[in-house]
């Protein structure tokens, strides 16, 4: 059953110099108890896109598209029905949140304080909940006695994870949720979220940078660049054997420890970032591409069907399946 | 003591060390105990090396940096920049800011989001007075990536990507040209096309400036990219340390080893469970025993250290530049 399914979705923010099109016609869907990896540059528009989902962003962004959960469309949504969406069925981890926290109260309160303003737990079975809560994400209960300030960054992440949790939502997007912490909590807590969407029937978008990462989590694999879905398809096969070549530069810029090639060797993809304010023309990766065509500059791209439930948008990719 | 004396390291290492932590310790009051989250480090960088500091969340990474920046006191032990102890004065902490600058974890907590890119990136050479301000904010900006620097100067951080933050943030700690980079995490927040190219960046500013740094991270990938030695934490102690090949390739301590185990293309997975450190509690006998894989299968009795793991107290390892673990087990096997 679809869950989520975003239909031509854009996101432009306006600001004092201009318009800044972040999210540029984004179509994906996500079945229940399914998970979908989104990765992508720096600035693709990834953040924007998730918040987009539960309408949080600032009042300065306009949205378009239409963006259904359970068949309701969020857009046009009303503020106490949304209200409702955002505490029963969806939750974020947002980027860098651990920040969020309240420096003067214990980490227990605080993860306790939406279930009891929502009446999903009763006051004497609160501590129980943080407890199991703090369990689900590798931490000791006598934690929730701790001042945000008493735990390093990667304890900060956890509580975060275990305040998303709190509801038990059908929907979890996790935006960077890894990044902060170490390989070995990393591991933990991708188990974690592996085993809260095969048991729970819990739906996961996951954001991150790394593909090996989303590729061990996600079934699917959305890969952005300028705004756009540039490839889609099966992780696995989206990691392993990319057809377009931002997405080949992305897989290939984690090391294996131990390869000589890498050694004193990071390997990044040359050229800037592109701004969203003066996007190259034709496919907006030209500019950087390594087998870029003549044609490139001024082609219209859009995700060709490139094999078995895969698309991407490149030309090499059209050329292949019209030949075919 | 005649010369022939001299220990190996001292001629391994051509490199004059820079910044040093002599056995430093760093505690804290935890809800009425002590939180030992330093608890005896030797470390040393040298000259234009890069070092990297690995080791599991909570097990004092920070706080190591922190106190290397002369923003945390020690409770024992001490600093040493360019070979004399660190001076907690404001004056002797403001010249010792501008030869040791710090890139924090997380851009969005060390950016103020009433400043613009340029105002943010021009604090440190306003502090320090320094002259030609706009040109060091620009080519600050251009060597940090955001090219070209015009495109940023007037923005705020809100309307940035996270990436692009953090760059300002780096930008913000070359513009004063310090000696040393203490990074932490400096690139976990950014997408991989962009890690490259700051990792790229830190290696350059090395050969180019013989700038040193020491880089903070749970990336092993980042540390085998970039630096030249790495050493590895383990609830306030350094447990292995030694070039980036031979630690990484053949790790010696059970818990280097373990760190190696969780990477993608790694065939055995060592997963360690158990409670997370807490340095309030720092056990006795090896720290690391109550999670050890080698001495839970047995292999620690066979070698006969079994009861040392348990009961007996490890010396601290000095700040050298071989490799060194320690293991009581690594010890007794070679
Ligand atoms: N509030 C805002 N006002 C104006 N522009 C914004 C705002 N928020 C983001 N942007 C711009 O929109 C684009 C997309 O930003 P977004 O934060 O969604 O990127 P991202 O893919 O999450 O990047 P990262 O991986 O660095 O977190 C960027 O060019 C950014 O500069
Ligand atoms: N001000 C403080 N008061 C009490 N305890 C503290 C304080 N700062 C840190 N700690 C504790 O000291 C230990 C080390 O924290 P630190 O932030 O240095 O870890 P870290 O290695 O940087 O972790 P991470 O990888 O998650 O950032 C943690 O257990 C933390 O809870
Ligand atoms: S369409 Fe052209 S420029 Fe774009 S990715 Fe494909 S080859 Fe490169
Ligand atoms: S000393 Fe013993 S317990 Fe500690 S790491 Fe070595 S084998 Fe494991
Ligand atoms: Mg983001
Ligand atoms: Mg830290």
């Amino acid at each position: 059953m679809t869950l989520l399914e975003l239909d031509d979705v854009s996101v432009t923010y306006r600001i004092a110099s201009g318009e800044v099109p972040a999210v540029r016609g984004v179509s994906l869907s996500l079945d229940s108890g399914a998970a979908l990896g989104v990765a992508g540059e720096s600035g693709s528009g990834k953040s924007t896109l998730a918040m987009a989902l539960l309408r949080l962003l600032p009042r300065d962004a306009r949205v378009g598209g239409r963006i259904l959960l359970g068949g309701e469309d969020v857009l046009t949504m009303k503020w106490g029905r949304l209200r409702a969406v955002r505490w029963a069925e969806a939750s974020i981890v947002f980027q860098g949140a651990q920040h969020g926290l309240n420096p003067v109260r214990r980490i227990g309160e605080q993860i306790a304080e939406p279930m009891l303003v929502h009446g999903l737990a009763k006051p004497d079975q609160a501590d129980k909940r943080v407890a199991e809560l703090l369990g689900q994400v590798g931490m000791p209960a006598w934690r929730a006695q701790s001042y945000p300030h008493e735990l390093s960054g990667g304890q900060r992440q956890r509580v975060m994870i275990a305040m998303a949790l709190a509801c038990s939502p059908k929907l979890i997007i996790a935006d960077e949720p890894t990044t902060a912490l170490d390989v070995m909590v990393q591991a933990q807590v991708l188990t974690l979220i592996k085993d809260l969407v095969a048991e729970h029937d819990i739906s996961l978008i996951m954001i991150s940078h790394d593909l090996s990462v989303l590729a061990d989590v996600c079934g699917q694999l959305a890969v952005m660049y300028a705004g756009r879905v540039v490839e889609h398809g099966p992780s696995r096969e989206v990691f392993h054997d990319a057809k377009h070549p931002y997405s080949r530069a992305l897989a290939a810029a984690f090391p294996t420890v131990g390869d000589p090639v890498s050694r004193l060797a990071p390997k990044g993809l040359g050229g800037d970032p592109p701004d969203p304010m003066h996007l190259p023309s034709g496919c907006a990766f030209h500019p950087r591409c390594p087998i870029a065509l003549e044609e490139c500059s001024s082609l219209d791209v859009e995700l060709w069907p490139a094999g078995d439930r895969r698309s991407a948008a490149c030309v090499h990719v059209r050329a292949k399946e019209e030949a075919s | 003591m005649t010369e022939t004396e001299a220990p190996a390291e001292t001629v391994s290492t051509a490199r004059r060390t820079l910044l040093e932590a002599r056995d430093l310790r760093v505690e804290f009051a935890s809800r009425g105990r002590r939180a030992r989250a330093v608890d005896g480090v030797n470390l040393a960088v040298g000259e234009g090396e890069i070092v990297a500091l690995v080791g599991e969340s909570g097990c004092g990474k920070t706080t190591l940096a922190r106190t290397l920046l002369g923003l945390e006191k020690p409770t024992a032990g001490t600093v040493h920049f360019d070979g004399r102890p660190l001076k907690y004065g404001s004056k002797a902490l403001k010249e010792y800011r501008r030869q040791v600058q710090l890139v924090l974890q997380d851009p969005t907590g060390s950016l103020n989001p009433r400043h613009t890119v340029y105002e943010a990136v021009a604090e440190g050479p306003r502090i320090h007075g320094l002259p030609d301000e706009a040109d060091i904010v620009n080519s600050a900006l251009s060597r940090a990536g955001l090219r070209p620097p015009e495109r940023f100067l007037l923005r705020y951080p809100h309307e940035l990507s996270g990436g692009q933050r953090q760059r300002v943030v780096i930008a913000g700690a070359l513009a004063l040209n310090p000696k040393v980079l203490i990074a932490d995490e400096p690139v976990a927040s950014l997408d991989a096309s962009v890690r490259g190219e700051i990792l790229a960046l830190m290696l350059k500013l090395r050969d180019e400036l013989g700038l040193s740094a020491l880089v903070v991270t749970h990336d092993l990938g980042l540390a085998w990219n970039i630096a030249d030695r790495v050493a590895v934490m383990y609830l306030g102690r350094i447990v292995e340390s030694g070039p980036v090949e031979q630690v990484l390739t053949a790790p010696r301590h059970p818990y280097t080893q373990a760190l190696l185990s969780v990477l993608p293309e790694s065939p055995e997975r060592v997963v360690l469970t158990g409670e997370p450190p807490d340095p309030t509690r720092i056990p006795g006998g090896c720290r690391f025993h109550a999670r050890c894989q080698v001495l839970a299968s047995g292999k620690a009795a066979e070698a006969g250290v079994d009861a040392r793991c348990r009961g007996e107290l490890l010396d601290i390892l000095p700040a050298s530049a071989t490799a060194q673990a320690a293991c009581y087990y690594a010890d007794a096997t070679g």
